[in-house]
């Protein structure tokens, strides 16, 4: 089973149960987010660090190593000053 | 019958859970994950790597005992009450979901099994991307099925460090080098000292020596009495210097090396989730774990917890704790046979846990930052920014550097801010659990709501 995510106007495949952090991953998207102008993505994988948070579906600060993925999800980069 | 809510669904809470519903209490588990199991049994049915999972069959003997209790997935406690019921309150639906449902849950005992995450310690260039803590190359590993780079440095300290280069190469990586702070020294006095007690404790050797035999077959070196003191790159991760640090882990000069790696995966210790317990009002010992009896249970009525939060101890401490809290919490006389097993594993593995001290993070990693490092990465805090509040009171520190005040509530840089200034913070007391939206606290607040936030 596959499940596609919409980033940056791409179409990302990706293995139905996996999260948005693993589909990105996966798709060779490092970062995801801006923090003080700098890239990040994924750092502590569990939840705790927030630092790869993303816009789903219009809703902001969703933790993307822990939502997982659903067929059609719109995903955002996030920036934090 | 007693009602009984278990937090988390560890290997603690897990046996925990069983063991009250075994016998006879009517028990809930509450856990944020979509699928019991905690950190050491994260998985998923359809791309977790076998070979990456341990002690599958206590794992499965636990899942069915599960058939007997509510579980409750993808629900996080944000908020507990001490009192006569305990109330446990958490929002249940997809994670950061604008809408999820509230539940308040009333029992008359509670497990507390929140276990502990990563402790990661700033590093020159830790905020590049490629750079995770150890735990997420587990978790990436085990949930989805990747693995974040080509070449990867594991650096940090304790035997935590070896299953995640296992990971590696089980995933096809390339694992460039283990680098451990413990010296040889430090290793043979904490862990060479009355081996013996060690070998009572016979499944975690035989763990150790899966991994060490990983690490031999790859020929990836194990540098002990070491650190990744820099990591290089401009948009992500291109190399790190390794170098030789003394006892109290300050970087020895003139020993530094260059590793090339494409990702760095950091832990250096643990943390234990104790803001549950802090809200419950259980009492914390002064090396910051949740007080508890021969019986787990807290200083306060009715409140047990098991498993990293009263210490770090690894899956089989945790294993025996839960059981232990899970009979005590359930009414089980302390004389009942049920105890005995519980009790003397918990025995074994208190050696395990008390040489795992051998590898407690030292006061001189702060040597290694640059002024301009950034230690709290929600607000991109510098050392420099910190040390200059350094002496103004700490909620002065706080506010004026807003380390500590970001999205993550200082769970990934308060103890490091707390090392850097030399005082504690009072950082693991938090008013909110888990992550709550705004629209979440006020429709609780609402009058359909059973117990309104102010506790009134």
């Amino acid at each position: 089973m596959r499940v596609t995510i919409s980033f940056d106007g791409q179409t990302l495949d990706g293995q139905d149960g996996q999260s948005i952090g693993g589909i990105l991953l996966a798709n060779g998207q490092r970062t995801w987010r801006t923090a003080a102008g700098a890239e990040r993505g994924i750092f502590c994988g569990i939840g705790i660090c927030q630092d790869c948070v993303v816009t789903v579906n219009g809703t902001e600060g969703v933790r993307a190593c822990q939502r997982t993925a659903c067929e059609g999800d719109v995903v955002e980069r996030e920036a934090r000053a | 019958m007693t009602r009984i809510v278990v937090i988390g669904a560890g290997p603690a809470g897990l046996a925990a859970a069983a063991s009250a519903a075994q016998a006879g209490a009517d028990v809930v588990i509450v856990d944020e994950g979509e699928r019991v199991g905690g950190q050491f049994w994260r998985h998923h049915p359809a791309f977790t790597d076998p070979r990456l999972q341990h002690q599958l069959g206590r794992f499965a003997q636990l899942e069915a005992a599960l058939a007997q209790v509510r579980v409750l997935s993808s629900a996080s406690v944000w908020r507990v009450e001490a009192g006569t019921p305990l109330r446990v309150h958490a929002l249940i639906g997809p994670v950061d979901a604008a809408q999820r449902q509230g539940e308040t849950l009333e029992a008359d005992a509670v497990v507390l099994a929140t276990g502990a995450h990563d402790r990661v310690l700033p590093v020159p260039g830790w905020t590049l991307p490629g750079v995770t803590s150890a735990g997420a190359v587990q978790a990436l590993a085990k949930r989805d099925g990747i693995a974040l780079g080509t070449r990867t440095v594991v650096a940090g300290a304790g035997p935590f460090l070896l299953p995640v280069a296992q990971s590696v190469a089980i995933l096809g990586g390339e694992v460039a080098e283990v680098v451990e702070a413990a010296s040889v020294s430090t290793l043979l006095g904490g862990w060479g000292r009355r081996p013996w007690e060690l070998t009572a404790a016979a499944g975690k050797a035989g763990e150790l020596g899966s991994y060490l035999s990983t690490l031999l077959k790859h020929r990836t070196p194990y540098r002990l009495g070491s650190a990744v003191t820099r990591i290089h790159g401009t948009s992500g991760v291109e190399a790190v210097t390794v170098q030789r640090i003394d006892r109290d882990w300050r970087p020895i000069a003139g020993t530094e090396r260059t590793v090339e790696c494409d990702a760095v995966a950091l832990g250096h210790g643990f943390t234990p989730r104790l803001e549950a317990a802090i809200q419950f009002g259980c009492e914390i010992t002064s090396d910051r774990f949740v007080r508890v009896d021969g019986q787990q249970l807290t200083s306060v009525p009715g409140v047990h917890a098991a498993g990293e939060i009263t210490g770090i101890g690894g899956a089989d401490a945790a294993l025996a704790e839960g059981a232990i809290a899970g009979l005590a919490a359930a009414g089980v006389p302390e004389a009942d046979l049920r105890y005995r097993a519980p009790l003397s594993a918990r025995r074994r593995m208190r050696a395990f846990a008390e040489r795992l001290k051998t590898h407690s993070i030292r006061p001189g990693w702060t040597a290694w930052l640059d002024d301009d490092t950034i230690v709290c990465r929600c607000e991109s805090t510098t050392r420099a920014t910190i040390v200059e509040y350094a002496e103004a009171s700490t909620r002065g520190m706080r506010l004026a550097t807003r380390a500590g005040l970001g999205p993550c509530q200082g769970r990934t840089c308060g103890r490091s801010v707390e090392d850097i200034i030399g005082a504690p913070t009072g950082i693991d007391r938090r008013p909110v659990l888990s992550s709550v939206r705004i629209g979440e606290l006020a429709a609780h607040r609402s009058p359909a709501a059973p117990h309104p936030i102010d506790g009134s």
